[in-house]
């Protein structure tokens, strides 16, 4: 069995995630030491500053995927350089380029959409068509870095990203390549926000987002974010954790199954519930869908450390990418931060394996889990 | 890990049939599929022509044997249809025998309803049937065909624009041979819809006379609509079983042009690298292709980038080619899978399907694409492409198939192809020297084909499907 190893980072959220100036790592610098609590029922990511990844000429015509992805993705493979102990400035091209959104570029579909019901199919300009494609982000990144290698989209609802994760874990395996860059995108917009609130998905009124977990009301907040990861078949001293696998499954017939699934994975990697230093779940706010979780954290795992994520990024298609982007920090850092706890506790130490488990409106289920290098 | 990976089933629906059968007979009749626009008002119809499926949404409907479903997109339908013929084309009742996926392909998801949404929803965001759109994703009309089919285990969906559904196959074989799945189901849907139709059309790449691949006065592509999906399965799950086998999925690779988000490089390397990659997974040269269905598309941008790629790769041994878009238009995301099920057809029936609406050669290009129906009868001859002894006399490939004896006996030198390496992969039957099929009369000479799948994003994927010696 192949060793996977995460060797970079880039992830753009509603939190400072991006890292500090010049910092190397880049991404280890203050880690949710200042989280953001937005009066909202929607969360939008903080521009990272975009002219600092994308030539300006190209930021005019990217919708804010494109833009998100993009740097998500240079951001990763700066830190890359500088886990893999390389001078500064090297650009490092990887072998593969795998993408997760659950809606793509939904921005630019909707803007020709209008436009062509309100032109009545005449007079339509073709950019934001182009650019409608589900695989813009990764054919962009592709493009501004000149990589020829493998290209992959993945749009596969509340598990789009672990798809992509699949993907990267199998090629690493077969050894097709020895380096992935893999990530997951999704972007909010007035429109869609408008439509799934009709839905009923979202918290009707704004809340405090980081007092998510204490709003009773029906829905959850909306969310965006693109987070990308440098995967390799090699450990470098200054490795963030070892990627040990990724599982998805459509909705299980019972609680029974489901727990059915998550001791055959633990038990796939040789773990115990005992093993797991964190649990990080998908936990939402909405009182419904929530309660698998609480009876997970309150049964099998009630001596685990359980965590959560979304109070920082929202609910979207592609969240599990920011859970990700959180164990391995959890790993490379050695703390678990207090405001993703579930329950307060005092630090531990030694965290070995963190557990992601989350499931998209019920429907999309997955496991990921990290290890410590 | 399964070494290889077989293809024992196939299901269909396109403009020029609504299961294997029916396009097959069109393909041989040289009956392409391209005419009016009917399915949906647009100032485009009787302007620019498409290549439809020939079904109502209600009559795909009844045909699900659901007929109460009322949410259903057309991809959804147009998916649910082949993916059920391929299911039952490779034989299997019990989905909970062996560890069973579904990957698909889609561009467009459930357009067709969101464009009816967005219409009453831009004038007041109260508006709108929701049932329009909450279909709307990607990954709506996959689980559609999933719980169609039963299938639980594993199930995703790509979406890389035209070459979508190749990636589809790429991706299920790469999981059958890490052992993660035992069978998978693999291809893609795409629906006609204004969304596309309009996009396209602000690109001015829509051909208003019908599409004319890899003609010097070509205008542009023409867009269908279909679905197509293979039936993929491990060695040995194959061997367990007894199961016949139509093809092996013997080679594959993606590449990106990182060249332009539309548009292909002048010199195709996306697409050289990945034609490349494909045959060097099979084990093969270059000259053991025995044929190329190409991309095609009849864009003036697409067919030069492309052209030039296969002459760049394959020299003065250029296999014969042709782009079967002219029958069943550009079916997008479902694309690379209606044409690898072509390929199996070709490969069954060895007969080339010929390109249509060709009459003058590329002036860029010494290369041009076969455009008579080639019964493949007769070994192939490098510089023969495609004017083999046809004739109305010779159809006696429609009634082929795993049964037909004529297929069985490919002679003694032609064993070992499914039990050795990649290094015996078939060099029997291809080039000038090999005349030891002569005789036979029913050599199968065809038995490499590499398919193309170019799309947006600078996304170029290639497979090689291989005859196999139990055929």
């Amino acid at each position: 069995m192949t060793n996977i190893y995460i060797n970079g980072l880039g992830n753009v959220s509603p939190q400072k995630t991006t890292g500090n100036d010049g910092a190397c790592p880049v991404a280890t610098t203050g880690f949710l030491t200042n989280p953001i609590s937005y009066e909202t029922n929607q969360l939008k990511c903080i521009d990272p500053g975009y002219k600092d990844f994308i030539p300006a000429e190209m930021i005019r015509r990217m919708s804010r995927i494109i833009r998100m992805g993009v740097a998500s993705a240079k951001l990763c493979l700066r830190d890359a350089v500088c886990i893999l102990n390389q001078d500064e400035g090297t650009e490092i091209t990887p072998q593969a380029i795998i993408t997760g959104s659950g809606l793509g570029c939904i921005e630019d579909t909707e803007k020709f959409l209008a436009s062509m019901i309100r032109n009545r199919e005449e007079f339509l300009t073709p950019t934001s068509f182009i650019q409608s494609t589900h695989n813009t982000v990764a054919g962009q990144i592709a493009l501004l870095l000149n990589c020829h290698g493998y290209n992959f989209t993945y749009v596969h609802r509340g598990i789009s990203f672990e798809s992509a994760l699949i993907d990267a874990m199998t090629q690493l395996q077969l050894g097709e390549f020895s380096n992935v860059l893999v990530g997951g995108s999704d972007e909010l917009t007035a429109n869609s926000f408008a439509i799934t609130s009709r839905f009923g998905l979202w918290k009707q009124k704004p809340i405090q987002s980081l007092d998510l977990l204490k709003d009773n009301n029906r829905g959850t907040i909306a969310g965006e974010g693109s987070s990308f990861f440098f995967l390799e078949n090699q450990k470098h001293a200054q490795s963030y954790a070892r990627f040990s696998g990724v599982s998805t499954f459509l909705k299980p017939a019972s609680d029974v199954e489901l727990r059915s699934k998550l001791y055959d994975f633990l038990e796939s990697h040789g773990l115990k519930v005992g093993d797991i230093s964190l649990l990080i779940l998908g936990l939402n706010g909405d009182p419904q869908s929530d309660h698998i979780y609480h009876q997970l954290a309150d049964s099998d795992f009630k001596d685990t450390l359980c965590g959560y994520y979304k109070h920082l990024c929202g609910e979207y298609h592609t969240s599990p990418a920011f859970a990700m982007w959180l164990g391995a920090m959890v790993i490379k850092n050695q703390v678990v931060p207090e405001v993703t706890m579930v329950k307060i506790r005092p630090q531990a130490t030694g965290y070995e394996h963190v557990l992601i488990y989350n499931n998209f409106r019920g429907n999309n289920h997955s496991f990921i889990l990290l290890s410590r290098p | 890990m399964s070494k290889r990976v077989y293809i024992t089933g196939i299901g269909i629906i396109c403009a020029i049939g609504n299961n294997v059968e029916e396009t097959l007979q069109s393909l041989m009749a040289e009956r392409s599929g391209i005419g009016e626009i009917t399915l949906f008002d647009t100032i485009h119809r009787g302007v620019i022509p498409m290549a439809e499926v020939k079904l109502s949404n209600k009559a795909l409907l009844e045909a699900t044997g659901h007929p109460g479903q009322k949410n259903l997109t057309r991809t959804a339908l147009l998916g649910m249809t082949a993916a059920k013929e391929a299911l039952k084309n490779a034989g299997i009742t019990d989905l909970h025998q062996y560890k069973t996926g579904l990957i698909s392909a889609t561009t467009v998801g459930g357009m067709d309803r969101s464009e009816v949404f967005f219409e009453t929803f831009l004038a007041d965001p109260r508006q709108g049937k929701m049932i329009d759109i909450v279909n709307h994703d990607c990954g709506d009309s996959t689980e559609r065909i999933a719980s169609h089919l039963g299938i639980s285990d594993f199930v995703t969906t790509i979406s890389t624009a035209c070459s979508s559904s190749v990636n589809a196959i790429m991706a299920g074989s790469n999981l059958i041979k890490t052992g993660q799945l035992d069978r998978v189901v693999v291809g893609g849907t795409d629906s006609v819809t204004r969304f596309t139709l309009n996009g396209f059309n602000t690109l001015m790449i829509l051909d208003k006379t019908g599409c004319h691949p890899f003609d010097e006065n070509r205008a542009g592509l023409t867009l269908g609509e279909g679905a197509a999906f293979l039936v993929l399965e491990s060695e040995d799950v194959v061997a367990k079983e007894h199961k016949p086998v139509l093809a092996e999925v013997s080679g594959y690779g993606n590449a990106n042009d990182a060249f332009h988000q539309t548009a292909s490089s002048p010199d195709g390397k996306g697409a050289f690298l990945a034609m490349s990659k494909a045959v060097a997974m099979s084990g093969l040269q270059p000259r053991d292709i025995s044929y190329i269905n190409v991309h095609g598309t009849g864009t003036q941008n697409n067919d030069l980038s492309e052209g030039t790629a296969i002459e760049r790769l394959f020299g003065d041994h250029v296999p014969p080619f042709s782009s079967t878009k002219g029958y069943t238009g550009h079916t997008l995301g479902a694309a690379g899978a209606v044409e690898a099920v072509i390929s199996i057809l070709t490969l069954r029936h060895q007969v080339i399907f010929p390109n249509l609406n060709f009459s003058t050669p590329m002036k860029e290009l010494r290369i041009k694409p076969v455009t008579i129906v080639d019964t493949g009868h007769a070994p192939y001859r490098p510089d023969d492409t495609g004017h083999m002894d046809t004739g109305p006399d010779d159809t006696g490939h429609m009634d082929t198939g795993p049964d037909d004896p004529g297929h069985m006996d490919t002679g003694p030198d032609d064993t070992g192809h499914m039990d050795t390496g990649p290094d015996n992969t078939g060099h029997m039957d291809t080039g000038p020297d090999d005349t030891g099929h002569m005789d036979t009369g029913h050599a199968p000479y065809l038995r490499h084909i590499l398919s193309n799948s170019f799309g947006f994003g600078g996304n170029n994927s290639s497979i090689v499907l291989s005859k196999t010696i139990d055929q």
